[in-house]
């Protein structure tokens, strides 16, 4: 009971997830390698954290020690003030890959209602919530379609749609619109702020263009790699409105500024 | 259609070449038989009439062995001892049950090869092994066990029929029962799914393409497997039979007839196979 009342606490002041000196070392062939050394974050209610860095720096590493994909070797990591196992039991997160993912046997509703079917939501359920997420990211109308008849930009749609299918409060992202153009990546980039703004998720997002993360985020987290460590963590100044020629301010150039600084910066020692 | 004149022009060659090599083959015994008649040499019209209407001939010309093909399907009640859709039948029965078992006994140890790694580690090297065994030898002892313990009529020929069909099944399954990425695999762990939601829902669709080209290997490898069953056993019926009693008679053109037979029996059968394969990856959306 105790415990209960002190989790019902951290709901509203603690953040959703806290990561404290956490440490994660591969042991290679070659010698240990540290993917994440000494990394300490606190992701509040609601935010939307993109982590921005060099190949290698550990920002996917970081991610998926959240989704539990992988364990910290040092230092401790809660999600949900639980740890990461749990909130992954608790399916408290949806996660979207790089590349959609999508199974070419299964139509877009098919494959939407996948993990709906896999955590045992009634028929009514599954199909009410297709709809619904499919109306989320625009996609009405393409439920009966298989993946292959939709475009590389709407298949990544259709990959978040399921990650939103069942109603986890954080949604993972790791570099979703990294293999689009950047035509495309700019609609969705204005589309998924929408959907945050509806939603009020809270959003960790890896990607590796600068533009992107200030653009999204209400907090940028900047790495550096060998050993993965964060550098810098920026608070956006930009409001929580954003059209896309925000992206032409003033206010955004210097955000910008600061993280290509705060590159170069982790860069340094390297040269 | 760009593609028929190619075809036949190919079927033309094979044809010539076989009328050529039955002339060529057979014309020493025509050359003897009119020499010993005191005819002296046969002219060349003469040679090549004689030549392809042998009674047993040594390479039977292909209208000869159309003709007995004709004679012993369509003119023969499917019932008689002499019919070739009879004998046909012996042997796709025993074809069938054996390709069934085989696709089961695959399918069932390749998942214990995916899920046990005990079994990856000792099972796969036994089935490889199995293969090397010529089934010539092996068939008969498995004929005189199974025999032993009261086994006997379809059931023995199946096996070795399974003996061979579940090879391909296992090693087209491991690898399509693999193939899910760890990209795949990663996302079934978001969504906490359980082993069984994993391989129904992604491991077993998955495989669907590497278990059908397994099974057409697999129904191939099941037809020789029957056939060959049918030969140290003395069975009395079975295109198997055919070809051993046509060898101890001379009966070349029964033989060939039979060959034929069992071309077009396994021609059938894989096309069967191939034909849901397409049935059931155009129902998937992947073909």
């Amino acid at each position: 009971m105790i415990r209960d009342v002190q989790r019902q606490d951290n709901v509203t002041t603690s953040p959703v997830i806290s990561a404290k000196n956490m440490s994660l070392t591969f042991q290679t062939n070659d010698g240990p390698i540290h993917a994440l050394q000494d990394v300490s974050l606190d992701i509040e209610k609601g935010d939307f954290v993109s982590f921005i860095g060099p190949s290698g720096c550990g920002k996917t590493t970081f991610l998926r020690v959240m989704a539990d994909l992988e364990q910290p070797t040092g230092g401790e990591i809660t999600v949900n003030g639980v740890s990461p196992e749990e909130a992954r039991k608790a399916r408290a997160y949806g996660y979207v890959f790089q590349a959609a993912g999508l199974y070419p046997w299964r139509t877009i509703g098919g494959n939407i209602r996948l993990p709906l079917e896999i955590m045992g939501f009634s028929r009514s359920e599954q199909a009410e919530r297709v709809k619904r997420v499919l109306e989320l990211v625009e996609l009405d109308g393409f439920e009966k379609k298989f993946p292959w008849q939709l475009s590389g930009g709407m298949q990544q749609r259709a990959s978040i749609a399921r990650a939103l299918a069942f109603d986890a409060d954080i949604l993972l992202m790791d570099e979703p619109f990294g293999a689009l153009d950047e035509i495309v990546r700019d609609h969705l980039n204005e589309q998924l702020l929408k959907l945050w703004k509806r939603t009020e998720k809270t959003i960790a997002f890896v990607t590796h263009s600068i533009p992107e993360a200030v653009y999204l985020s209400t907090r940028i987290v900047v790495m550096s790699p060998r050993p993965g460590r964060i550098s810098e963590v920026i608070e956006s100044p930009l409001p929580r409105e954003r059209p896309l020629d925000i992206r032409d301010t003033q206010e955004f150039l210097d955000v910008a500024h600061r993280v290509r600084e705060g590159l170069r910066a982790g860069h340094a020692y390297d040269e | 259609m760009r593609n028929v004149l190619p075809v036949l022009t190919v079927v033309a060659a094979i044809f010539v070449i076989w009328y050529v090599g039955a002339v060529a083959l057979n014309a020493t015994w025509a050359q003897d038989n009119a020499a010993r008649a005191g005819g002296g040499e046969l002219s060349f019209t003469e040679l090549v009439a004689d030549t392809l209407s042998q009674d047993k001939p040594k390479l039977p010309a292909p209208h000869q062995v159309a003709l007995e093909i004709w004679e012993t399907t369509v003119e023969k009640n499917i019932t008689s001892r002499r019919s070739l859709i009879y004998h046909s039948w012996i042997t796709m029965s025993a074809t069938l049950m054996g390709f069934v078992l085989g696709t089961g006994l695959g399918i069932a140890l390749a998942i214990g090869i995916v899920y046990n790694r005990t079994m990856d580690m000792s099972v796969m090297p036994w089935v490889i092994t199995s293969q090397t065994i010529p089934i010539l030898a092996i068939a008969p002892m498995i004929i005189v066990v199974l025999n032993a313990i009261g086994i006997t009529g379809l059931l023995p020929k199946a096996v070795i029929s399974m003996y061979l069909s579940f090879f391909p099944v296992v090693v087209g399954m491991v690898k399509g029962l693999r193939s899910p990425d760890r990209m795949q695999l990663d996302q079934m762990k978001t969504w906490h799914a359980t082993g069984n939601q994993e391989f129904w829902k992604l491991r077993f669709p998955s495989s669907m393409p590497y278990l059908f080209t397994s099974l057409k290997v697999g129904m191939a490898a099941s037809l020789v497997g029957a056939i060959v069953g049918e030969l140290p056993t003395g069975a009395v019926a079975g295109l198997g039979a055919r070809l051993l009693a046509g060898s101890y008679y001379g009966q070349t053109v029964q033989i060939w007839s039979a060959l034929i037979m069992a071309a077009v029996l396994a021609a059938c059968l894989v096309g069967i196979i191939g034909l849901t394969q397409r049935l059931v990856l155009k129902r998937m959306g992947m073909a």
